[in-house]
């Protein structure tokens, strides 16, 4: 139920915008909704960043996936136990490059009526892929908000294009953005367990992504809207000097829309662990708890049973044990 | 429960497919053996908590208070301000699914509620009901009203989860659903619905310092048992001080160690080692409990009952603190202590008095770890031992969830183990270090009236070990937890046989070479040494 409402969400918006073209709507769905997006997201990302700063982290939690630092002579997992704050930093970067946690994944099944544990890399491997060819991505569209173009940009378009198939170049990471999502969704759909834990707001997000790659391939690829005029358009964005040629073709608005409502839905949805990651306490705080001593800022004022308390209770049989005690 | 269903009964019903219809609209099917007890009202009122009565987890009526709703979400919003961990695990989970059979409670019983993100998902459903605007929409945005069947079903599942964070080690963001337990029982706590095992230890440790309910005289005469005991074996009598001023250290362990077997022979292996080092130590009465069942309970518990360890070091004047083998106690000594109870400013950065060695990752807390201590000792020479004592033993070791995944202490008893004995075998990766397995009675569920959910927790821990007695010839079970040492007994009868169950210092304990004492021919435990079966007949 979950997975067919949003496929239907995603489907209405794409009308949406479809019609807006078709009605000529080019200032508002090509001006007035991308500002208000962007302005919604960073409002929102701001606001939910503060949000889990302003709730403090009163204990020292790093789950601890190494040996620890100790003796000197025993061997210190550096980056999985970190110690200091290089370590920290380190555990991290592989954390948010390389997905670390997710790439010891394994696979629990019964074989003979025992459980076995499997490697299981796939989820790591899509995951990854998704997420690095959707940021290449990114970087590649600012082409379309700057000018001269940075070379790194154009450097990075070449690279995605080295298979030099095609006209316009076919751009490998487009494709394997798609593929990735794709098989993302099918997991949702085909894994029993995951289709069990799955949300709306877990379909929702994916039918966008796949609906801009794929309103992206086909204007790039199929229908060839215009790309100077999709420049003139960007740029104006960029400068604040709106401008909205005519003539785009109304792909390009369904891509644009869809990539709005993205960066809308951003800052209200799971899509914050982009923020999140950086933030949790199991994993960007040294263990070192032992060595320097956290801060509770409400630690908070608690009755206790007294060692005076506890004598007067036990003081004949602690002396009848000889225990010394402190008032005779 | 172990007499109704043989194991093979129960493997047969574990199924990792879910079921069709959605979990919201699935209710708790609640099976006997799967539910503790509620608490009674007197060892609540002792301990100061709120709305303590006669109650039962199978009535219809839970009694609870007539505003329990706003209570709950009252308390609720307080813990999402305080607790960076619990706002942001409510937000950022994309239920990839990484968690799910990760779970050993997942892995043993199937039952999809168990998988760590759905657990989560039970509470996160009333925070987006409660605390997000999207949640207004209900049921499509993932969200739920509050109810007594949602506040019961909660209960149930907030109980089937040992805090043992395996699933937090795979979760790509790190959420940790210990973390989201302590909460859940947090808010559970404020409606006076403790279980009957967690109150009563709670009761006990705050009065008499620790969780058994043990009397000044009653742990002295415990004591006084192991020692004769040590006599017969060693022909030494050891003479333990307690609560003695101007001691240079304070040890303090699980009070099940000075109560049961096989605890007990570990607390031996401490007192030869301790006698023969010549280690200048008291014991504690006050603080007879290095354990804390208020880490099952609420944060603030926690501070109350651990709070004796540094008042008792500060009044003995001791400089410094040792811990023994305990799992949770460790994790709240070394990732909570000195925030709550801090600064130990009356206390040494603790120095080896026999080697010289500074602990320097304890120079805050002050708070050794006894296998570093022992390690440490060993590593200089200070210690000589007979491993072929030890020789009618083939060993493996289990990781405690606790000071696994939040201390990372994993060569420190190995290094021990292989020091004591000539025979030991780690179990497969997947199910040590980081990624150990449960015992299934973590975080107050070691009750016997659901043994057939510990029993089907410990699935995984038990499988592993079964595993090792088949390849290598394990037959003993060596552990740095006293929940371990009391729980894995049945579980590994159950599942396995022939396996018994140690701490590393009863191991240390049968090896240790003392000066003046007379030649072993037992163990701690009183049967015969290697090559001296036959001692006995000949006399």
């Amino acid at each position: 139920m979950g997975m067919i409402f949003s496929l239907v969400a995603v489907i209405l918006l794409v009308a949406i915008a479809f019609m807006g073209a078709k009605l000529n709507l080019l200032g508002l769905f090509g001006v007035a909704i991308p500002y208000l997006a962007v302005l919604v997201f960073i409002a929102g990302f701001i606001r939910k960043v503060i949000k889990w700063g302003q709730s403090p982290v009163p204990f020292h939690i790093p789950t601890t996936c190494g040996q620890q630092k100790s003796l000197p002579w025993i061997k210190h997992s550096k980056l999985d136990n970190p110690s200091s704050t290089l370590g920290v930093i380190g555990r991290m970067a592989l954390e948010v490059l390389l997905f670390r946690s997710l790439f010891r994944n394994l696979k629990t099944d019964m074989s003979d009526g025992r459980p076995v544990y499997g490697s299981n890399k796939w989820l790591w491997l899509g995951s990854l892929a998704f997420h690095v060819t959707f940021f290449v991505v990114f970087i590649r569209h600012l082409r379309f908000f700057m000018e001269p173009v940075p070379f790194w940009v154009n450097a990075l378009d070449a690279v995605d294009g080295f298979l030099q198939v095609g006209v316009p170049h076919l751009q490998i990471t487009g494709v394997v953005l798609l593929a990735a999502a794709t098989y993302l969704l099918l997991r949702r759909i085909f894994n029993p367990q995951v289709k069990y834990i799955s949300l709306p707001a877990d379909y929702f997000p994916l039918f966008l992504i796949i609906g801009i790659a794929v309103s992206g391939i086909l204007m790039r690829y199929f229908t060839k809207v215009d790309i100077v005029k999709v420049k003139v358009l960007t740029m104006g964005l960029a400068t604040f000097h709106t401008t909205v040629p005519e003539g785009i073709g109304a792909m390009f608005f369904v891509h644009l829309f869809l990539i709005s409502v993205l960066f809308a839905y951003f800052p209200f949805s799971k899509l914050m662990h982009l923020g999140g990651v950086f933030m949790s306490p199991t994993r960007n705080l040294p263990n070192n708890s032992r060595a320097v001593r956290h801060i509770n800022p409400w630690n908070p004022k608690v009755h206790l049973h007294t060692y005076e308390e506890y004598e007067d209770e036990f003081r004949e049989v602690m002396k009848s044990e000889g225990i010394p005690v402190e008032k005779e | 429960m172990a007499d109704k269903l043989k194991p093979n009964d129960l493997l047969s019903r574990i199924n990792y497919t879910p079921p069709l219809n959605k979990w919201m609209d699935t209710p708790v099917d609640w099976k006997k053996g799967y539910y503790c007890y509620g608490a009674k009202p007197k060892n609540l009122e002792y301990i100061g908590f709120p709305h303590g009565r006669e109650w039962n987890v199978t009535d219809q009526d839970w009694k609870l208070a007539e505003n329990w709703k706003d209570i709950f979400l009252e308390g609720m919003e307080n813990l999402l301000k305080k607790f960076r961990s619990f706002r942001l695990f409510m937000d950022i989970c994309v239920r990839c699914g990484a968690c799910a059979d990760k779970c050993h409670f997942f892995i043993g019983t199937g039952d999809p509620k168990n998988m760590p993100v759905l657990r989560a998902e039970l509470l996160r459903s009333i925070y987006r009901r409660y605390f997000t605007v999207a949640g207004k929409l209900g049921k499509i945005a993932g969200a739920r009203d509050l109810t007594e069947d949602v506040f019961k079903e909660l209960w149930y599942y907030f109980y089937q989860c040992t805090e043992c964070r395996r699933c937090s080690v795979f979760c790509p963001y790190g959420i940790d659903t210990a973390e989201i337990t302590m909460m859940g029982r947090e808010l559970i706590n404020l409606l006076g619905c403790c279980t009957d095992w967690i109150s009563g230890p709670l009761a006990n440790c705050y009065r008499t310092g620790n969780h058994l309910g043990l009397q000044p005289h009653t742990i002295k005469s415990n004591f006084d048992y192991m020692l004769d005991d040590l006599e017969e074996h060693t022909g030494i009598r050891v003479e333990p001080t307690f609560n003695r001023k101007g001691a240079e250290i304070l040890f303090v362990t699980p009070s099940a160690d000075f109560f049961a077997e096989p605890g007990v022979f570990t607390c031996m292996g401490y007192l030869l080692l301790f006698h023969q080092l010549g280690l200048d130590y008291t014991w504690s009465t006050y603080a007879s409990e290095g354990g804390n069942f208020g880490f099952f309970t609420s944060n603030e518990m926690m501070k109350r009952l651990n709070s004796k360890i540094y008042a008792e070091a500060k009044r003995l004047g001791v400089k410094w603190i040792l811990g023994g083998e305990c799992g949770h106690m460790w994790r709240v000594l070394h990732q909570y202590m000195d925030t709550m109870n801090g600064p130990a400013d009356f206390l040494e950065e603790p120095v080896s008095p026999f080697t010289g060695t500074k602990f320097e990752n304890a120079k805050s807390t002050k708070m050794v770890h006894i296998t570093e201590f022992t390690a440490d000792l060993i590593k200089h020479g200070k210690l000589k031992f007979d491993p072929k004592r030890n020789d009618n033993l083939t060993v493996t070791f289990h990781d405690s969830c606790n000071t696994s995944r939040g201390m990372g202490i994993f060569e420190e008893p190995r290094y021990i183990i292989n020091t004591v004995v000539n025979n030991f075998h780690d179990m497969p990766d997947n199910t040590i270090r980081e990624q150990t397995f449960c015992c299934g009675s973590g975080s107050g569920l070691n009750a016997g009236e659901i043994e057939e959910l510990r029993m089907l927790g410990g699935l995984p821990r038990a499988n592993a070990v079964k595993y090792v007695k088949e390849k290598n010839g394990v037959n003993m079970l060596s552990c740095i937890c006293a929940i371990d040492r009391a729980v894995l007994p049945p579980l590994i009868d159950y599942w396995v046989g022939d396996v018994a169950v140690c701490g590393v210092h009863e191991l240390v304990g049968n090896a240790l070479i003392m000066d003046g004492e007379k030649e072993r021919e037992n163990n701690l435990r009183g049967e015969p040494l290697p090559g001296m079966e036959d001692r006995g007949e000949e006399e």
